[in-house]
Order: C-alpha cells, then structure tokens, then sequence
C-alpha cells in the first residue's frame, strides 16, 4: 500500500506526457499551450471539484481555525517540505542554501515543537522555495508545453516530471501507517487551500479569461523561481 | 494558484501626487506607508468594503501610474493598429480594471508589512526597478517589484511584479486573442463588459 499514491501519480504524469506528445498540434496555434483543448477540460473538471468538494471545506477550516493554530499547520507542513527544499538546494549546487534549510529544518523540529513555530526565520534562516520541477530548470531542462494536471493544477512537461518526483519523495505520502498518512495529506490539502482563499477573489476580478489568467500568471511564476527572483525581462515584442 | 496568492499582498502599493520629486525608491516608500497607515486604521475596508478602498487608491495609487505606458505594453505589437481614441479608451477601461483588482486586494490586508530595498540611481538613469518585500507573519515573504520610468520631472510606475508574476505582461496573451478573433474594438467591448459586471457584483456586496 505504501507507493500507492505516488505510484498512481506516476501513471497520470506518464499519460499526460503520452498526451503531451501526440495531442501536439490538436488544438490553438499557441506555442507554450499546444493542448489547449484538454487543458480547458482538466481546468474545469479541477475547478468543478474545488468547487464543489474542496472550497466548502477549506472556507469551513478558515472560519473555525483561529489564525495562529493555521499557521502552526502552515508550519508544521513547511517543516516537513524544508528537507526535500535543501536536497533540491544541493542539487542545484547552491550549497548555502541547502544547508541554511537543514538548518532550519533542525532548528524548528526540535526548538519550534516538531515545527509548529518557525523560529529558524526569527534567527535569520531564511525560507526558501524549491522543487524537483526548478531542479530540472536549473539544470537547463526546457519547461515543455503547459499541461493542467488532474487534482494537481498547473505545470509544465518538465514540472509534471518534477512533480512525479516531489510526491515520490514527499514524507508524508511515505508513510506506513495508511490513516495517519491519508489524515496528514488531507489536512495539508485543505490548509493549503484555506490559505489560497484570499486570492480567489483577486483572480476573478482581475482576469479577463480564468484559464489563461492562470496559465500565465503560473508560467511567469515558475520561470521567476528557476532565477530566484531574478529573471530578466521578457521581450516586448513590439 | 499558490503563485496566484501574492495578488493578495500586492495591495500593499502605494504612491502619492505629492510625492513628485521623491527618488523611486523614496517615493514607494512613502506611499506604502501612507497607504497602509490608512487601511490599518480602516476597519471598513479590512472588512471587505470595496468601494471604500476604490477610493482610496483612486486618490492615492493611481496618480502615480502611466496607464497609457501599461496600456501599451499590455497590448504589445497591437498597440500601433488602434487608434488615439481606441488607445485612450483602451487605457481607461484598463485602468478601471487594475484599479478595481487593486481595491479588491488591499481588502484581504493582514498586518503585513512592506521593506522597499534602497536603490542606487545612476546619473542620466530613466528606467529603474525599485524592489520591496512583502513580510506577513507566519509566511515566506513576498517579492514585489516596481519598474518606473521618469516622465519629465517625476516617476511613474509603468509595470508591478508579485512574485516575479507582471501585472501587465500577464495580460498579454487574452489581449492578443481577443484582438486576434475580433479587433481592438472586440478588446474594447470585452473590458468594458468585464467591468460592468464588476460593478454588478461590487454594488450586490
């Protein structure tokens, strides 16, 4: 039992790739996004869901919750995503870096109680955001077509196999005791959302088309995180 | 969408008329301050008042933007087939909706606060980058990024990054599209109605 969902993952992300490359040309003359088509269907079916499942519950989370025992779940979470963040670090050759999150990640298991209280930030070890998707980046992988995966939103080709990776490797989807896990991931999923709900509401009334607002506010994103905040600008092509 | 959640903090952008012959940096800097003090003491629009906040950065933000400049960019190499009069009106349905997005999010503010990085202006220098963060307890900082351009005498912000995400480049491809399937005037009749409905929904609240 123990792979299940990381095995499970790793067939859709290989059915997508599959998709990825014989879909290539079905649908819009767009470059980054050559399965559009699909792409619509997979936003809708995860906004349908969100909709229906997902949002209820994470609104119901945020009313509750008092805000400082979400953020003790916001870092409790954060602690356990800080070790594969230094790995990523490392293997990105960014040797400081890495080692500042294994800093943290000492630091707040035992100081911040198991990682509830982010007290590594307080003293100066900075948190930093890193996946197997950057990694790839990093190391000069193109980011491939845009492709919304189901339950898991946007990414890239390139992302989609970082992700295989980051849920291959993610602690709490390795755990042995079947409903401690299932309870870990699930409340993860719903403090992650609650914490999105702010930006809901930015998103509907900013953008023209939801689908395009957010593939390219993703693309613009992950390709600010491969330079670390320092990308260049794009061309104005004009 | 986890990207998408530092719109949120983009609230925090603030610039003043007054502030004209400020450097860059010193400019974002006193508008932030001005404009958080403001909603710090405003339960109104903490609360989710839209309108209120509208107002506020109707007064207070807006002046320091070059919305024909975001216009522009926005639209990329369709900017030159639309004419002055498409162009003025395309800045201004486009400006509603940034400043609509603008008040949106300044209403989700929470004890945030903002640390505009100094910046070194080099003689002659026009076009700079001025960057900030955004601090929120219990939360990775935010990066927000102000690119501005000096109009005669005084600075003006022409592009916002949150999060290494462009307020303005984000745009580009719906334009293009839109353009693509039915004209400037089809982009024109798109914004206009995007906005109609966000006053629907802004008077319903």
């Amino acid at each position: 039992m123990k792979k299940t969902l990381s095995m499970r993952v790793r067939s859709v992300a290989m059915m997508l790739l599959a998709a990825g490359l014989t879909t290539g040309c079905a649908t819009s003359g767009e470059a980054k996004d050559p399965i559009e088509g699909f792409n619509r269907a997979m936003f809708a079916f995860n906004d349908g869901l969100d909709k229906a499942i997902i949002k209820p519950v994470a609104t119901g989370y945020d009313a509750v919750l008092p805000n400082p025992v979400r953020t003790g779940v916001t870092n409790f979470f954060g602690n356990i995503a800080d070790v594969f963040v230094g790995v990523n670090n490392l293997l990105q050759g960014k040797l400081t870096e890495g080692v500042s999150d294994f800093g943290r990640v000492a630091v707040n298991s035992t100081i911040g109680l198991l990682g509830v209280l982010d007290v590594a930030s307080d003293i100066g070890l900075e948190k930093h955001d890193e996946d197997f998707g950057q990694t790839f980046g990093r190391w000069g992988v193109g980011s491939g077509a845009y492709v919304v995966v189901p339950l898991f939103g946007p990414r890239t080709v390139r992302d989609t196999m970082g992700l295989v990776l980051d849920v291959a490797a993610d602690p709490v989807a390795n755990l042995d005791h079947v409903p401690t896990r299932n309870t870990l991931a699930a409340v993860r999923l719903v403090n992650d959302r609650a914490n999105l709900l702010p930006a809901d509401k930015v998103i509907e009334e900013a953008a023209l088309d939801k689908y395009s607002y957010v593939r390219d506010a993703y693309l613009q994103r992950r390709r600010s995180l491969i330079y670390d905040g320092n990308a260049p600008r794009e061309a104005e092509s004009q | 969408m986890k990207t998408v959640a530092a719109f949120i903090s983009s609230a925090l952008i603030a610039t003043s008329v007054m502030a004209s012959g400020l450097a860059p940096d010193a400019l974002i800097k006193s508008v932030s301050n001005e404009v958080l003090e403001i909603i710090r003491a405003d339960k109104d629009i903490q609360s989710g008042n839209t309108k209120k906040a509208a107002d506020l950065v109707e007064k207070k933000i807006a002046p320091n933007f070059d919305f024909l400049h975001m216009t522009r960019l926005a639209l990329g190499r369709d900017w030159r087939q639309a004419s002055t009069e498409q162009q003025k009106a395309l800045a201004n349905e486009f400006q509603t909706l940034l400043v609509r997005t603008y008040s949106r999010a300044l209403t989700e503010y929470k004890n945030q606060t903002i640390d505009v990085k100094p910046l070194v202006l080099k003689a002659g220098e026009t076009d700079v980058k001025v960057r900030s963060e955004i601090k929120q307890p219990g939360a990775k900082s935010i990066q927000l990024d102000y690119y501005l351009q000096k109009d005669d005498a005084c600075w003006k912000i022409y592009d916002i990054e949150v999060a290494g995400i462009s307020l303005v480049t984000n745009y580009r491809e719906s334009f293009a599209n839109e353009v693509r399937n039915s004209g400037i005037d089809g982009l024109l009749k798109t914004l206009r109605t995007k906005n109609k409905s966000g006053d629907a929904v802004a008077s319903q609240k």
